[in-house]
């Protein structure tokens, strides 16, 4: 965690005769570091969340719409998905780009192996998962996603389990598979089927043992308990739609394992403009919450106490807070035209907000609702915090 | 219109009813960041294609105008891709339609 920027180092070196102070330059730390997608410019900035403040900003990163972030195990260095299917390294305390192949023609995403030596991409064109060697971003495993000879499926959901495992879900097959690299040179497939239409996004529990797969093409959701002697797929909030005329959905629901909080998870229901409440022991569902939109995002603070929804395209200029305890929306905020994205403070005092055609991020404190502090960034999408690094699932 | 004479009234109204109503300038600016920015969540930001095909000339050539307006404006069943309506006119989406087929603008960029 504790590196000496090897910029500042070099610049101590050329001038330490000159200026002694320079020998005092602090050794920095990266737990309070983050980055901010800049979708529309290729950049990302990194950010301090104790000084609320812009660090750095870091261009060159290509077609950055939907790109998403994983961080190594010393949250030191962040892998930014692009889009146009490059991977980049970027190291936080140097604030530059370490490392980048173009690996797929389409990517939306990632994940990092529990031990941490393996990055994962989950590719769309062409559909398949691509695994990296984390420090020299060597190919180690190349999984195609092909279900039927020729026809390859986009691949949604990616996440790591326990052992050098990685789980995702294939949109065009129904299917969900799972690749164990404990060897890397012969990576293990097990692969469930009709598992759900239309699989879109998915999480993994962050204890490890489930694994649930959100649905597009039908009402509910596909859950697998990894701890089950022979794992298989089963449906939950089967038909939460009850039939209904669903409405649009102009923008798809994320999942991660920040949905889960206490012993319940809130998961975005499916072109109904509510957050449907699970309970995670037996599975049935515990609440529907009306909320103001089609949600987007459903995360809960750290503590599980809270519950915080974004929404899809007209609705997205609000964001609404669940209380946990009593299953109701507490609280509506407007931090500013189309929200994209929420991510909390490790501890969850305060959460960040980015609202990308106002180019701000907001840091609101999750007690008051007041904000805290308002950064100017150019079209911010997603924002990723280190504490990403040691949470499965992340 | 006027011009078309007294021959034919009742078939100019026709004509000016159906008649596309021009997008404003300024519309076609909040078209351009939506289709960009909005649809681009599935789309990509450059049209590249994602959870949705691509929507680049190329992948557009084959694709008339008309089916592309219906498949902006009221979706396709059996896909993630919504019906538009509430959020597009026809007009508006017509106007999409045209420039995919022809190369979709760039967003004016702004310095915040």
């Amino acid at each position: 965690m504790m590196r000496l920027p090897s910029l500042l180092a070099g610049g101590c070196f050329a001038v330490v005769a000159l200026v002694a102070g320079c020998a005092l330059t602090p050794l920095e730390g990266t737990g309070d570091l983050g980055v901010v997608v800049e979708r529309s410019r290729g950049t990302v900035a990194i950010v301090n969340t104790s000084r609320r403040e812009v660090l750095a900003e870091v261009p060159g990163l290509g077609d950055l719409s939907h790109a998403s972030v994983v961080f190594s195990r010393d949250a030191v260095r962040a892998f930014v998905f692009g889009r146009d299917g490059a991977l980049t390294r970027v190291n936080l305390l140097t604030r530059r780009i370490e490392a980048r192949v173009l690996q797929a023609g389409n990517s939306i995403g990632g994940a990092m192996s529990q031990d941490g030596t393996l990055v994962a991409a989950q590719n769309y064109q062409p559909g398949g998962v691509k695994v990296f060697d984390v420090n020299t971003l060597a190919l180690v495993a190349d999984i195609p996603a092909e279900f039927a000879p020729g026809q390859r499926s986009r691949v949604v959901g990616l996440a790591d389990l326990p052992g050098r495992r990685f789980i995702f879900s294939l949109f065009d097959a129904d299917q969900i598979w799972i690749a164990d690299l404990s060897d890397a040179d012969k990576p293990q497939l097990t692969k469930f089927e009709h598992i759900g239409h239309q699989p879109y996004d998915a999480l993994v529990t962050p204890d490890g043992r489930y694994y649930i797969a959100g649905l597009f093409g039908e009402d509910g959701l596909s859950l697998i308990d990894l701890w089950d002697n022979v794992p298989k797929p089963r449906r939950i909030l089967a038909g939460y739609g009850r039939g209904e005329q669903p409405l649009p959905v102009f923008k798809m629901p994320h999942l991660r394992g920040w949905a889960v909080a206490g012993r319940r998870a809130y998961l975005p229901a499916i072109g109904r403009h509510e957050v449907l409440v699970v309970d995670t022991e037996s599975w049935r569902e515990v609440a529907r919450i009306p909320v103001a939109g089609q949600p987007v995002f459903v995360i809960g603070r750290p503590d599980g106490r809270q519950v915080w929804v974004n929404f899809a395209v007209p609705d997205y200029n609000r964001v609404q807070v669940i209380d946990t305890q009593t299953q109701k929306v507490v609280h509506t905020l407007e931090p500013g035209k189309a929200v994209l994205h929420m991510e909390f403070t490790p501890r969850g005092e305060a959460v960040w907000i980015s609202s990308r055609d106002a180019n701000r991020v907001s840091v609101i404190d999750t007690g008051t609702f007041k904000t805290l502090a308002t950064l100017v960034i150019d079209s911010p999408s997603g924002i990723f915090l280190t504490s990403r690094a040691g949470r499965m699932g992340f | 219109m006027a011009t078309l004479g007294h021959a034919v009234p009742v078939l100019a109204l026709w004509v000016m009813t159906a008649a596309a109503q021009p997008v404003s300038a300024p519309r076609q600016q909040e078209l351009v960041r939506m289709v960009r920015q909005d649809c681009g969540s599935c789309h990509g930001m450059r049209l590249t294609g994602g959870l949705g095909p691509a929507l680049t000339p190329d992948a557009m050539a084959d694709k008339p105008v008309e089916a592309l307006l219906a498949t902006i404006y009221h979706g396709r069943a059996g896909t993630p891709m919504p019906a538009w309506r509430s959020l597009l006119t026809e007009d508006e989406s017509r106007w999409i339609a045209e420039r995919l087929r022809s190369g979709f603008p760039e967003e004016e960029r702004r310095v915040p």
